[in-house]
């Protein structure tokens, strides 16, 4: 129990600041790439801060609280991974705090911001596929769908469950809202739908979002890292090394595509879920 | 410890330029002057925007287009008029349609003279209206309105509309 508190406290510290690192040593990269200096490392934490400082406009009164539920819940999410809750649970209060997002979007009444929110509720229908077949592998491998029972197995589930994290991988890149399939946020693209889904947020709320970012992006390279544990340690230096190493192919992914269409989006991780996800389950039944 | 400075973000409107200035204002963020070194972004959302820089002239068609655009930006916020049109109308200046420089419809910070305005004077007076920005932001956390003054465009409106009038009449 005391390991279980420790570990969600941890996390609701250490998850902005690893989070924000990993953002600021993104742009950095990013920038590198472009043939550019970049910005600092710490900048994602200055522009964080710097719209605290700044007025807070809202179109409605409801947008803030949705924008905090979010938060909250991204948070919640977290906590359950880390504390070792039940996958299925993780997931499902993820996919809650996505639709407080995309409401707080729908909210405020703006074209831009609906077209995003109309665009995320695509990117969620495009991953949830993949998401919930990630945590059936990790099921059929394990026996159970508890991380904390998943933390205890000896084997290392990468090699077994190899298409699902590939497939995982694929899905990462909507999650981490990069190029290809950065359609509600419009990160790069920002001249066509303005700033998409956080068109209208500003000041504080707009900090918010940026922190909720970071908790759920340390959250989904902690699912990244679950394919590589096997009670040892050198089990988790391999884990990290591959967390770092997904991140950067996410960046490298960033800044060698285009944006594609929507209907790529679906279509794409939908064939990516059914014959990796899925032929991966089927073997899992052979293998195991 | 005021983190405006270290991350002002911009929003770029061409008002009625020749698109010589908007030019340079891209050559900034391209990887020979690289604006994000000191954490300037360019965001083209006004909500998320600290600084706005107008190149061109304002006219009768885009002055409400640039005073809604700074409206709808929080404060603190600094205005800069990139290149002699935006300044005040440069060679557009004696245009039927031409208002002037920016500063006939919202107050200017910072001027960049120069036809077309280079990239290191745009960085140069990006840079000083972050020391604006600052004083701004002090401003604003000591609970002291920014007084803005009312835009000239805004005591104009009676007699405008009274011309509008007429033409229908
Ligand atoms: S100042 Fe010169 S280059 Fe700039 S918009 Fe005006 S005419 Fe074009």
């Amino acid at each position: 129990m005391v390991k279980v508190i420790i570990a969600v406290i941890a996390y609701i510290i250490l998850a902005p600041i690893v989070g924000g690192f990993l953002a600021g040593l993104d742009r950095k990269i990013t920038a590198r790439m472009q043939g550019r200096v970049g910005p600092p490392v710490l900048q994602p934490f200055y522009d964080v801060l710097k719209l605290l400082e700044k007025e807070s406009i809202t179109v409605n009164r409801v947008q803030d609280f949705y924008v905090m539920c979010f938060f909250i819940f991204v948070i919640v999410t977290g906590c359950f991974f880390f504390a070792g809750e039940n996958l299925l649970l993780v997931m499902f209060t993820l996919t809650l705090a996505s639709v407080f997002l995309i409401v707080a979007a729908f909210s405020s009444n703006s074209p831009y911001a609906e077209v995003g929110a109309e665009r995320e509720l695509l990117q969620m229908l495009a991953y949830e596929p993949m998401v919930l077949i990630t945590c059936v592998g990790f099921y059929m491998f394990t026996g159970s769908f508890e991380v904390g029972q998943i933390m205890l197995s000896t084997k290392m589930p990468f090699p077994y469950l190899i298409g699902i994290f590939l497939g995982f991988i694929f899905i990462l890149t909507i999650k981490f809202r990069k190029s290809p399939f950065d359609l509600s946020m419009s990160h790069h693209a920002h001249q066509e739908l303005v700033a998409g889904l956080k068109t209208e947020f500003s000041g504080k709320t707009l900090a918010m979002l940026e922190a909720a970012h970071w908790y759920e992006n340390v959250f989904l390279l902690g699912m990244v890292f679950l394919f590589f544990v096997n009670g040892t340690w050198w089990g988790y230096v391999i884990g990290i090394v591959d967390v770092l190493l997904t991140y950067f192919l996410e960046i490298l992914i960033d800044n060698s595509f285009a944006r594609m269409k929507w209907q790529v989006a679906i279509n794409s991780s939908w064939i990516v879920a059914v014959v990796l996800g899925t032929v991966n389950l089927f073997m899992l039944m052979f293998v195991r | 410890m005021s983190y405006i400075t270290k991350s002002p973000w911009v929003i770029h409107y061409d008002g009625s330029s020749c698109n010589g200035c908007d030019i340079e204002v891209l050559a900034c963020l391209m990887p020979m002057y690289d604006v994000e070194r000191f954490g300037i972004i360019n965001t083209g959302n006004p909500k998320h925007a600290d600084v706005f820089l107008v190149t061109g002239s304002v006219n009768e068609q885009n002055k409400n287009v640039v005073k809604q655009i700074y409206e709808q930006m929080p404060e603190p916020k600094v205005v800069v008029a990139i290149g002699i049109c935006a300044c005040n109308g440069g060679i557009f200046k004696e245009c039927y349609n031409i208002l002037g420089g920016v500063d006939t419809v919202i107050p200017v910070d910072a001027y960049v003279p120069g036809c077309a305005a280079r990239p290191e004077a745009i960085i140069d007076a990006v840079v000083t209206g972050l020391g604006i920005l600052e004083q701004k932001r002090q401003a604003l956390a000591n609970g002291e309105l920014l007084k803005e003054p009312e835009p000239e465009a805004a005591v104009a409106a009676p007699e405008e509309a009274a011309e509008e009038g007429k033409e229908e009449a």
